[in-house]
């Protein structure tokens, strides 16, 4: 068939046009969620560039040689707990012809040996032995000049945060308490005080970018609105106060809130009225039987650490997720459930109910596994178009409000310097 | 009046139509009051890990969790087809029987899209009062960890 080019009618396969004024955070073209040369590019300068990746907890390589498998971006990487009582973390790519390392998800190793010609690695991803080195009978072998020093997976360096396992390829990232900032160091640690116990673990598919869902994470405007089950159920306490605070780089955040003591008396008795509509009580609300278990009052507190790592505290259910890009239009959403080695059997209990409010069929958390696919599939045609992220004016300051999309300008900061785009 | 295999194939039949025929009210009264029904998967029962995708250790949580998918949740319209294998049955009194039964559900989008939602066991056990069979114990283990999107109607 011919197709007539002219002139004023040109046909082209070219997208459109990749422009991003800079610094600009209010506007986020469509484009950064679809362009395969952008997955490309966060590979090596997100992922592989200046931060710090968390990669499990210590609670799951706990005795030396426990090992975990992960990612880092798209990079496999072993993470294992050496004999010298170390942690070590290497990419899962043999140094002979690129093969993974390890194949499973993680268990106990003395060392490692990649199947394919068995070149074998210790725990710290060192080569040690090449298989027919010296030949077999004078015949064969590796060449005279090779030294198995000279030939490795890469390393990362680690950083270990309250019980949290972070990598990183570079050598510029500042220490993890500069990269986390004070504030949100002291909201780690006002978690993770104590050792952790894992009770759980899933993987949610987000069929869209990974980008739309840190985003959402990190949008606590929408938090309300999309999810109705506290709501729905008249769980909402009116006298619920909350802020956020975004550290300098813009990249991390915590969002919380808190019951006022002042007035939860009142409002509770509001809420007793209240659920005498039938039809809008839970028939069990054990659910809802909340442990100040921090004593702060604050009954939920949500944080993010660039670029894949959530902080989840809903209640008494407690969760990190660890977010993997799988392409450019899919995402892995890692969730590990966890409780205190100390928990009783009351606190237990709770934890195992109220995980129903989280992960993938979680009450106030499972539209978040289909929103960014709703974005990802409205955007289609849209490469050229912009998202509006303007409430809360501009700015990526802390918010004693969670009407504002901060958080989510602060991302935007963060991953336009990374990304220098 | 024996738990005999019959009644469990009654049971298992009519509580995969229901799921699979909306009707979602129906289906706590499968179950009694004070019962488990947790979806996990294979690698956290191997872990010894115990928290569920979705738990509820009464019957009070599924009725609210039913509430909860009318009322308050969000997700695209969507069905499931479950086909339910033959159940082996572990242990079989007069009062209580036990049987792990396979399960593929199929679940089907608002536009058609038709993909293998998951797969695995029903570890259940079951309890008879007179003519009436009451699942107290029902553990969904699923044979991968990888769960789509997101888990809205239950397996
Ligand atoms: S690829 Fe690993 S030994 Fe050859
Ligand atoms: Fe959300």
């Amino acid at each position: 068939m011919n197709v007539n080019v002219t002139s004023t009618g040109a046909i082209s396969n070219a997208a459109a046009p990749m422009e991003w004024p800079a610094g600009e955070l209010t506007r986020i073209p469509f484009w950064i969620y679809q362009a395969p040369e952008i997955y490309a590019l966060e590979q090596q300068r997100v992922y592989e560039g200046p931060v710090w990746n968390f990669l499990c907890l210590e609670a799951e390589v706990a005795k030396p040689g426990d090992y975990r498998t992960t990612f880092m971006g798209s990079m496999p990487v072993i993470v294992a707990h050496d004999t010298d009582d170390e942690i070590y973390a290497f990419e899962n790519r043999c140094a002979h012809r690129g093969a993974l390392i390890a194949l499973d998800s993680g268990g106990h190793a003395r060392d490692f040996t990649c199947v394919y010609h068995a070149w074998n690695y210790d725990l710290k991803g060192n080569l040690k032995a090449v298989a027919f080195e010296d030949g077999v009978n004078g015949k064969g072998g590796m060449g005279k000049t090779f030294c198995r020093s000279d030939h490795g997976p890469r390393k990362l360096r680690i950083a270990l945060f309250s019980g949290l396992v972070f990598g990183s390829l570079s050598d510029d990232v500042p220490p993890i308490e500069e990269y986390l900032g004070d504030e949100i160091a002291t909201r780690i640690k006002r978690v993770l005080h104590k050792p952790v116990v894992v009770t759980g673990r899933f993987t949610q598919m987000l069929q869209n970018n990974w980008k739309l869902y840190f985003e959402n994470v990190k949008d606590t405007y929408h938090a309300s609105l999309l999810h109705t089950f506290f709501t729905t159920f008249r769980i909402n306490r009116l006298s619920q106060k909350g802020g956020m605070v975004v550290s300098p780089s813009g990249g991390n955040h915590a969002s919380f809130s808190f019951i006022d003591k002042q007035n939860q008396e009142r409002d509770y008795a509001a809420m007793g009225i209240r659920s005498d509509n039938e039809d809008f009580a839970l028939k069990d609300p054990s659910l809802l039987d909340n442990a100040d278990e921090f004593g702060d009052g604050c009954h939920m507190q949500i944080l993010t650490v660039f670029p894949n790592f959530v902080l989840q505290q809903i209640q008494n259910t407690l969760a990190v997720r660890q977010i993997l890009p799988k392409g450019q239009m899919q995402t892995a959403l890692n969730w590990t459930t966890f409780g205190f080695a100390d928990d009783t059997p009351e606190m237990k209990t709770r934890r195992l109910r109220q995980n129903n409010l989280a992960g993938p069929a979680g009450y106030v958390s499972m539209e978040d596994g289909a929103v960014g696919g709703f974005v990802q599939r409205g955007v289609a045609a849209a490469g050229g178009e912009r998202a509006v992220v303007e409430m809360g004016g501009s700015g990526t300051a802390n918010e004693g409000t969670r009407a504002t999309e901060a958080s989510v300008r602060g991302f935007w900061k963060c991953y336009r310097a990374h990304m220098g785009v | 009046m024996a738990i005999t295999i019959e009644r469990i194939l009654a049971l298992q039949a009519a509580y995969i139509r229901c799921i699979d025929n909306d009707a979602l009210e129906s289906w706590p009264d499968f179950f009694l009051d004070e019962c488990l029904y947790k979806v996990t998967t294979a690698d956290n029962e191997k872990n010894g890990f115990e928290a569920g995708i979705i738990y509820a250790d009464t019957k009070g949580m599924l009725i609210d969790r039913v509430a909860a998918l009318r009322k308050a949740n969000v997700y695209e319209k969507q069905s499931y087809r479950h086909i339910v294998g033959l159940p082996n049955i572990t242990s079989n009194g007069a009062a209580e029987a036990q049987s792990e039964t396979p399960f593929l559900v199929v679940r089907i989008m608002h536009d058609g899209q038709t993909d293998i939602f998951a797969t695995g066991v029903y570890r259940d056990t079951y309890r008879a009062a007179g003519n009436d069979l009451k699942i107290a114990k029902r553990i969904v283990v699923c044979d991968s960890s990888r769960i789509d999107t997101l888990m809205a109607l239950p397996l």
